[in-house]
């Protein structure tokens, strides 16, 4: 069965998409653009004298070793964040889905997080890691480990992906949950009486009927952990230790706003769409073909 | 009696103004003064600002907290680009260079007060500040506010228990005390450092007279080169290093973060800025001393003399012509011996005149609160020469994360000292030709 709206009216269509055509225009054609433009000059911070310098800055950016660093650094930044926080939420979702007692102060507790903004989650893990007076940082040290995220690049990626993770996993679970809901008792009960155990019905039976929402789920965090763990990074680790996690997004911002450089930063900033583009596209081409709707 | 009888006249005036400008505001000319001032400072700025707009009735100056100093910056840039800035915008010292370059954009402060009349002479103020915002002929370019070094601050009641009297004097002692106060169980640490590229390679170079950067420090023109990998640096910096296995040195962040190091008494002693004053005497629960920062015994005319940082206040373009006059008179009320003791006093920051220094003298603060001239009197203490004036270095801001970087490097251990300051210079002169570049 195909689904198709006739409209009658020759203009309805257009005025209906008009709004969110203007909107990607305004908040992205345009800035996107704009980017473009700019990167290709030099230019001072007041915008006072500007050269075109052609593709100057993309050679600056492409040729600059600590960029290749940053790429690496954001490519295992997303990956771990992305994995964790669908691990988490995932294995939550199934356990507050068992739940019959109390389950919706679980699913509130669990939806915390969300409403926490990145920078105020960023100053709480902070504060508990902080090797100068943070408690877990005291708890590590009197246990021997040494514990310094200042210092220790590993551990700095450590906990921004802890934190980044934290933040989203509620966002997951809220998804799972909805997911698990609605997969049919029945099919569950039928492998039951079949003799399946827990663990095989859930791969065998919940996980792909999981699999259209966990995709949409991916491709989110992905996104997410590209761009919205900015605050987190600025506010624990400023990029660091020795740039060990200092991610496009953020290196973005520390060229263009801390050291205004413009032209540099908007180079960045293009070379970043085309990676998250390319990485849209080989999502949907290669990956969705495993998910089952 | 007199201390606290002055000191008394300029809070009065102060606060008793704070009510008194909601009824003046109306008629006047708005001035807008955007800072990076938060907490308590902000609150000393308020105060600052109603004490002007109480002494008057022409101008109104309304001080907006804009964040921290980047961002204060960055907004600035973007409203002057927008084309409504601010009139004065507190810039801190690494963005001086910017400034500098951005003639279109930035009223000099000398330039100002000749075209509104308004009476200014530069040698009122202490050089070791003026230098910094000064071109080389002299002329003051922007107006200084809010200036510190960093100095040594020592944890006395470690010390005694140490069975030490004194703070350290050179570097030779710094390792040495330390030892002493690890090894008797005083601290679990000798000292940390806040600021670590202003404080252990832009100071300290200054301090032992050497070329931070080719040019004078960049004084003399864009096309300088990053010179702060010379024997000495890294030598201390491997010093450094190799005291951190020992627990004479820990390193604590990158900003201030190492201050509740000090506060909680697990390090015996701070490099840190003088600002830092305030903050330590809230949260610190033993009794502190501040000195001199520590120089080698076998430098030659070591000490010479520290340079500053913070920020000052820079003019923008782009406002009615009227406006201008009460800048200027703003300008001129900040430099008053009252304001400047004032805010000397209350926030730990060096005054910026001869005049208010000598007020403070005056008044007997310093025999009150020992220490408190350490920082001017290093800054003082000797005629600034080419090394020490300050800098002037284009994309500074990205420089110092460069240094930032590298020397955790050399702290985590993956670089040597020499290693990692060739790395920075060599990153660092990139941003240069980039600066060099983009302002021809």
């Amino acid at each position: 069965m195909e689904k198709k709206t006739t409209f009658s009216n020759r203009w309805l269509p257009y005025v209906l998409v008009a709004p969110q055509i203007t909107i990607t225009l305004i908040f992205f054609i345009w800035p996107a653009g704009q980017a473009l433009y700019q990167s290709f000059f030099v230019e001072d911070p007041f915008g006072l004298s500007t050269q075109f310098v052609w593709f100057d800055n993309f050679k600056d950016v492409l040729g600059d070793p600590l960029y290749f660093d940053s790429i690496v650094i954001t490519a295992v930044f997303s990956l771990a964040t992305t994995f964790l926080a669908l691990g988490v939420s995932l294995l939550l979702a199934v356990m507050a889905n068992r739940v019959v007692r109390g389950a919706g102060v679980y699913k509130v507790m669990l939806l915390w997080p969300y409403a926490v903004a990145p920078a105020i989650a960023g100053v709480l893990w902070m504060f508990m890691f902080s090797p100068a007076n943070g408690i877990v940082a005291e708890a590590l040290t009197a246990m021997g480990y040494d514990w310094n995220y200042l210092l220790n690049g590993n551990q700095a990626m450590a906990l921004v992906v802890i934190a980044a993770a934290w933040k989203q996993v509620s966002y997951n679970f809220l998804f799972f949950l909805a997911g698990l809901q609605m997969i049919p008792k029945a099919l569950i009960e039928a492998s039951a009486i079949d003799g399946a155990g827990p663990a095989r019905r859930f791969w065998t039976i919940v996980f792909p009927l999981l699999s259209p929402t966990a995709f949409f789920l991916m491709v989110v965090n992905i996104v997410y952990a590209f761009f919205d763990t900015f605050g987190i990074i600025h506010i624990i680790t400023l990029g660091g230790p020795a740039g060990a996690t200092n991610t496009l997004v953020y290196k973005v911002y520390n060229d263009g706003f801390i050291g205004l450089d413009l032209g540099g930063s908007a180079a960045q900033s293009v070379i970043l769409m085309l990676i998250v583009a390319a990485l849209t596209v080989v999502q949907f081409r290669f990956l969705e073909r495993k998910v089952q709707y | 009696m007199t201390v606290s009888f002055k000191r008394k006249i300029v809070l009065a005036a102060a606060t008793a103004t704070l009510s008194g400008w909601v009824a003046t505001a109306q008629a006047a000319t708005e001035i807008q003064w955007w800072h990076a001032m938060g907490g308590d400072l902000g609150k000393r700025v308020e105060e600052i600002a109603a004490g002007f707009n109480h002494s008057q009735s022409k101008y109104v100056i309304k001080p907006v907290y804009k964040g921290n100093y980047t961002e204060t910056m960055t907004a600035g840039v973007a409203a002057f680009r927008a084309g409504k800035p601010p009139h004065i915008l507190q810039v801190f010292e690494v963005g001086t260079a910017s400034m500098m370059a951005a003639k279109g954009a930035v009223y000099p402060v000398y330039k100002l007060m000749k075209d509104e009349h308004v009476p200014f002479n530069e040698n009122r103020y202490i050089s070791a500040v003026t230098g910094y915002y000064t071109t080389t002929d002299g002329k003051m370019l922007s107006m200084p506010f809010n200036s510190s070094t960093p100095v040594l601050f020592w944890n006395k009641d470690a010390f005694a228990k140490a069975g030490l009297t004194r703070a350290p004097k050179t570097w030779e002692e710094m390792g040495e005390y330390s030892k002493k106060l690890i090894s008797s169980g005083a601290a679990q640490c000798g000292f940390t450092v806040g600021w670590q590229s202003w404080v252990m390679l832009e100071n300290f170079s200054a301090w032992h007279n050497l070329p931070f950067a080719t040019k004078s420090d960049g004084f003399g023109g864009l096309d300088t080169k990053l010179t702060f990998n010379g024997p000495l640096q890294v030598k201390t910096i491997q010093q450094l290093a190799d005291w951190q296995k020992d627990g004479v040195f820990r390193y604590g962040g990158r900003r201030s973060d190492a201050n509740p190091l000090f506060a909680q008494g697990k390090c015996a002693m701070l490099l840190n800025s003088s600002a830092s004053y305030g903050g330590l005497k809230k949260s610190a629960k033993f009794d502190f001393g501040t000195d001199q920062l520590p120089y080698w015994s076998d430098v030659k005319g070591a000490p010479q003399n520290s340079i500053i940082g913070g920020a000052s206040l820079w003019v923008l373009k782009g406002n009615a012509k009227k406006d201008y006059k009460g800048v200027a008179e703003f300008l001129n009320y900040l430099s008053d011996p009252f304001v400047q003791m004032f805010w000397h006093e209350n926030t730990g920051y060096v005054p910026i005149t001869k005049a208010a220094y000598q007020l403070t003298k005056d008044t007997g603060y310093y025999n009150t609160f020992k220490g408190r001239d350490v920082a001017i009197e290093q800054m003082n203490g000797k005629k600034p020469t080419a090394n020490s004036k300050g800098l002037r270095l284009g994309n500074f801001v990205q420089t110092r994360d460069i240094i930032n970087e590298e020397l955790e490097a050399v702290w985590s251990g993956k670089k040597t000292a020499k290693q990692a300051l060739d790395e920075a210079v060599k990153r660092g002169d990139v941003l240069l030709r980039k600066f060099e570049k983009a302002n021809k």
